[in-house]
């Protein structure tokens, strides 16, 4: 099968491989239609997480149709169509059992702090990802869910992570009703984390980023305010002065382990790996939300430690909230408000792009080209 | 502004549109406004259906001896199988899962070096293949090219700007070194080569 491999950081290519095989009866082989490049693969792309071997495949976010399943899968049949969550967990550990499915204790020998996930390194588990035209989809009768017949295959893809994502960093914010609601990230995550904050009661949506086309995206997709940080001395000073010198009641960071705005700490982490992300978006976050306030993780951070502010989240009462999102709890609700036209998640799709062309699609979402938000990954065989 | 800003008097600021306006304007707005009707709520939940048929999952065969966090009790029942470890990268890696828990910062840092001496391996390997690593294709780099390169970035006042520069030096130096390195090993073997 063709299938994307890494080849060391900033560097990637597609390679003919094995069609992955079952390995445990409660696992499917998935043919894979539709992908994407997940702004955490970009963590991967350039050498952040630690244990990404060369060889692997990436791709986190896909769907597509069941090629194989093993002996004891009950719920999907070969050539049903489905999308995948990102987590893969078993759904019966101590964690599972309690709806914790992303922090599942039963598919990641490699690592305790965090689950599993479908190629994204060795310590979420080793397991490669959907960069490819097949993938081994453990726990089949657990993750996968089919396609509803009225879904859209582009609208599927992104709630494989990024949609979820982004309500999940809403939910955690606790958002009442007249909250102000600042997101720090214009990504798809921080895009879906504002429109969701809309749909939890917020007041006021302020979006914040250094990439005018993808404020512009905020303003039209998300409804937002928006403030462009390279445009101002000190943010988070801004974002007092915006709120009545109070801070927001809720901020959400959906930008994680590579944020700009600071040469210093972006050196010390992106590029000598010093850090287990640039701590910049969540500092802006703990310094502008009011206290007393909420402040929500979903931008993903790598294992070691960063250089976060936490004297300031102490005395000023926060509430820290994150994890990674466990999907499946989603998307019921999510699946009515796509269906009730509250949301259209494949709006915000910029490109799509072939497989063979995988290492292009890479740079262009990394160096933030040609106005790319959410790049989708097209199969060889789709 | 109030002439006394908000967070020094006990007032609540006023809202800038009323929820009648809010709802007017943005699609669904407030649908999800009851904080316990939401899908993660309460955060722990037993007795959500999973599909698992199981308490403990059957435990899936080990092909190779599998690396593992010694926070765990035993290689989990279910696990990854891409890129078994090798050569020096290899040991290194199982030396980082067989010495130090997640909580030293030891345990990290040997595998990022690991990665990096992996990176190396692999391109070397490579070299005695027909598909040698070739930075220009692999970093899609031509996409500067095709995808308005110049454009989304000339004028832009983009913050990524300022390090964006090192990222071609990070990729690229190592490249050029070696293959300054290979040529002055082919010159010395020549100087000392016997006439």
């Amino acid at each position: 099968m063709r299938s994307m491999v890494y080849r060391g950081p900033y560097k990637v290519r597609v390679e003919e491989k094995d069609i992955p095989q079952i390995e445990h009866p409660n696992d499917a082989i998935v043919q894979v239609k539709l992908g994407a490049i997940c702004g955490s693969d970009l963590h991967l792309y350039h050498g952040m997480m630690p244990d990404t071997r060369v060889g692997m495949t990436f791709g986190h976010e896909f769907v597509g149709v069941v090629h194989e399943v093993g002996s004891s899968v009950q719920n999907l049949e070969v050539g049903d169509r489905v999308m995948v969550p990102f987590n893969i967990y078993c759904g019966s550990c101590y964690f599972c059992s309690r709806g914790l499915y992303s922090n599942c204790h039963n598919v990641n020998p490699n690592a305790t702090a965090v689950g599993g996930i479908y190629g994204y390194s060795h310590t979420c588990g080793g397991y490669d990802g959907g960069q490819a035209e097949f993938v081994r989809v453990p726990f089949a009768d657990v993750g996968p869910t089919t396609i509803p017949d009225w879904m859209d295959e582009e609208d599927a893809v992104l709630l494989t992570d990024a949609l979820p994502t982004g309500y999940f960093g809403a939910q955690l914010g606790d958002i009442a009703e007249g909250d102000t609601v600042v997101v720090f990230g214009a990504g798809p995550v921080g895009l879906f984390a504002a429109k969701s904050a809309w749909l939890m009661g917020a007041g006021r949506v302020i979006v914040i980023d250094h990439l005018e086309y993808r404020l512009e995206k905020a303003r039209s997709f998300a409804h937002a305010e928006t403030y462009n940080f390279v445009e101002y001395d000190d943010i988070v000073v801004h974002l007092k002065k915006a709120t009545d010198y109070l801070g927001a009641d809720v901020v959400i960071d959906a930008v994680g382990a590579e944020a700009d705005g600071n040469f210093l700490q972006h050196v010390t982490s992106s590029k000598l790996k010093l850090q287990g992300g640039s701590p910049i978006a969540l500092n802006w976050a703990i310094d502008s939300v009011r206290k007393g306030g909420t402040v929500s993780v979903v931008g993903a951070y790598g294992p070691l430690f960063s250089a976060v502010k936490f004297g300031d989240a102490m005395n000023k009462g926060l509430t820290l909230r994150m994890n990674q999102c466990p999907v499946k709890r989603q998307w019921p609700r999510l699946f009515e408000h796509i269906r009730n036209g509250h949301l259209k998640p494949s709006d915000i799709v910029t490109h799509r792009i072939p497989l063979e062309h995988i290492a292009e699609g890479y740079h262009i979402f990394s160096a933030k080209l040609d106005d790319c938000i959410k790049p989708l990954i097209v199969a060889t065989s789709a | 502004m109030a002439e006394i800003p908000t967070p020094y008097t006990s007032s609540t600021p006023a809202l800038k549109e009323t929820a009648e306006e809010l709802r007017a304007r943005i699609p669904g707005w407030g649908v999800d406004l009851d904080p316990a009707d939401r899908p993660s709520y309460p955060r722990e939940q037993p007795g959500i259906e999973t599909g698992a048929r199981w308490d403990f999952p059957e435990r899936q065969p080990e092909k190779w001896p599998r690396e593992r966090s010694v926070e765990h009790a035993f290689v989990t029942p279910v696990f990854g199988t891409s890129t078994p470890p090798k050569g020096i990268s290899g040991a290194l890696r199982k030396y980082a899962y067989r010495k130090y828990s997640e909580g030293r910062a030891a345990h990290w840092l040997v595998l990022i070096a690991a990665d990096r001496v992996d990176a190396w391996e692999s391109h070397l390997r490579s070299f005695a293949t027909l598909r040698p690593d070739n930075p220009v294709t692999e970093t899609g780099v031509l996409s500067e090219f095709s995808h308005h390169g110049a454009s989304s970035r000339v004028g832009k006042r983009r913050a990524d700007l300022n390090h964006q520069w090192i990222d071609p030096i990070l990729v690229g130096a190592p490249w050029v070194l070696a293959g300054l390195g290979a040529v002055a090993a082919l010159r010395t073997l020549r100087k000392h080569r016997p006439a």
